[in-house]
């Protein structure tokens, strides 16, 4: 078990999402950054889908209750164990009574925990992905015990570690598909919209991203219809809105563009005021 | 091939099937049709299908490799006849109660339409509504079958918390706030009754292409209806449709 001492800015359990309801409206919700989560969760021999603690800008502190291997990727919070910095992309192996903590941000907007075994909470509509009005809490709170997988009595000693590169958190360049609605764009409205860097305005969080510059447009609404993480919505004030994993299951504005999945992992690395920019692969068509 | 339908991709794991952009409830039954026979096949593997008024969205667990092909097949299953037992759909009957402590902007909507209160809760209770599809939030109806004479803006500027359970009309549409949440719908009652549980198997008891009336209560009834609903005592009036 790992008890959390102080939450941080704003951490929640996350695994792969809650697919087969978007019917009832339910969002998929998982991991921002999943080739992150699924780093964690490969350098502890981990299955994919094993719940990890998704940890936003840091000040998080954790105590284990009991002893596991650990493991963290992405974002970097300059990491500690009892005062002590520790490598990310590495296993680690934890005693019973450590107390880890996530400082200031080095780099990136996301760190990813993973334990051995995956974090045990609760599964609601098969999924441990925290959300508001599914699960109990939609983030983790001082005093919360997180119950792990005891089963694993002796561990695995391996020194796995991965190098993750840079770019990741770094490159500008969104890559994108031409969304059910780029058509209706006329050619200006197209070139701006790769001509121009956008910036991630304060209006981001799990749901989405609104960026800073508008797009001026003559686009109709359209009828209610399906919208994915990664779609980029277009509002008839010319607001961009990516959608992140959170996102609603149906909307109503134009969708332009669709992120890949890597570009969607990207930009989860991202906050208020940085940069990018978006470049097309063609439709699919 | 049925012209009515086109295909699109929807970045590379997605498809979109779209029919033309008008609300009826011919489209909806042919969108849920379609819908049945790709849960029935076995070639496409997806993980959601999500319906709008005139769209199917098919979210698939693998990237597709040739978007024709796939299309094909699609257009393969439409065109099939093979016999599907189609799912049940229910009339329910939902009750709402429109006094004025929890339909608080019914005054407003009566002066703006120059009518009585009276006459917005006859006109709201008359009509039987068709649930198109299910988003936005979890268990919130999009209902279609708004009579006219209620056609009513949203609200210039939402309210921060709309109680869940709050019956509104938000432009030429009527729905229910199925958990506390901002909005910008005009109030015109409550409902004791819960659209969603994380908790149950099926987290919202309704589906597309089911219907909904509404029937009205007192406040009294309102405070009992709620103490059944919570203990779980409280069924909801159903009627099989043909």
């Amino acid at each position: 078990m790992i008890k959390v001492l102080k939450a941080g800015f704003y951490a929640s359990i996350q695994d792969k999402g809650r697919v087969g309801f978007s019917t009832e409206g339910v969002p998929i919700s998982g991991a921002m950054d999943g080739y992150s989560a699924d780093i964690a969760n490969a350098v502890i021999n981990n299955s994919l889908d094993a719940a990890v603690l998704e940890i936003t800008f840091g000040a998080t502190e954790l105590k284990f209750l009991t002893a596991t291997a650990i493991a963290i990727s992405g974002a970097n919070f300059n990491p500690t164990i009892n005062k002590k910095p520790i490598r990310q992309n590495s296993r680690i192996e934890v005693e019973k009574g450590d107390i880890l903590f996530f400082g200031k941000p080095n780099y990136g907007v996301r760190s990813y925990l993973a334990v051995k075994g995956g974090f045990q909470t609760l599964k609601i509509l098969g999924s441990r992905s925290q959300f508001i009005n599914i699960t109990d809490n939609f983030k983790i709170e001082p005093g919360d015990i997180l119950e792990l997988n005891t089963d694993e009595t002796k561990l695995k000693s391996s020194n796995s570690s991965i190098k993750i590169p840079k770019t990741h958190f770094t490159l500008k360049e969104i890559t994108c598909y031409e969304g059910p609605e780029f058509y209706m764009l006329t050619s200006l409205e197209k070139e701006k919209l790769f001509k121009t860097t956008f910036t991630i305005s304060s209006d981001n969080n799990r749901m989405g991203y609104r960026l800073k510059e508008n797009l001026k447009n003559n686009l109709p609404t359209i009828l209610t219809a399906g919208v994915l993480p990664g779609t980029v919505q277009l509002t008839p004030f010319g607001n961009l809105i990516v959608l992140m994993r959170d996102c609603q299951v149906t909307g109503g504005y134009p969708r332009i563009l669709q992120l890949t999945e890597s570009s969607l992992d990207r930009i989860a690395q991202k906050t208020t005021n940085q940069k990018i920019r978006f470049r097309t692969l063609k439709g699919l068509s | 091939m049925d012209k009515r339908i086109t295909y699109k991709p929807f970045g590379n794991k997605a498809i979109l099937i779209e029919w033309s952009a008008v609300i009826n409830t011919a489209i909806l039954y042919d969108i849920l049709d379609f819908k049945l026979k790709i849960e029935h096949q076995k070639e496409i593997e997806f993980y959601d299908l999500v319906v709008g008024y005139n769209s199917l969205t098919i979210k698939l667990k693998r990237p597709f490799n040739d978007f024709k092909v796939i299309v094909k097949y699609l257009e393969f299953i439409n065109t099939s006849t093979v016999n599907i037992v189609k799912k049940d759909n229910f009339l329910w009957e939902i009750p709402v109660c429109y006094d004025p402590t929890f339909g608080i902007d019914l005054e407003d909507i009566a002066l703006r339409k120059k009518t009585t209160i009276d006459n917005i809760i006859t006109l709201h209770i008359k009509k039987t509504y068709t649930v198109f599809f299910i988003g936005f939030l979890p268990g919130f109806l999009y209902l279609g079958g708004l009579d006219e004479c209620l056609f009513v803006n949203r609200k210039p500027t939402p309210r921060l918390n709309v109680d869940k359970g709050a019956v509104a009309i938000g432009g030429k549409q009527t729905g229910i706030y199925p958990i506390n949440s901002p909005g910008g719908w005009n109030i015109i009652g409550k409902t004791p009754i819960s659209f969603f549980n994380a908790k149950a198997d099926k987290p919202c008891f309704v589906s597309a292409g089911d219907q909904i009336k509404f029937k009205p209560i007192s406040i009294d009834e309102f405070a009992l209806l709620e103490i059944e609903v919570e203990e779980n005592l409280y069924q909801i009036s159903k009627t099989l449709l043909e």
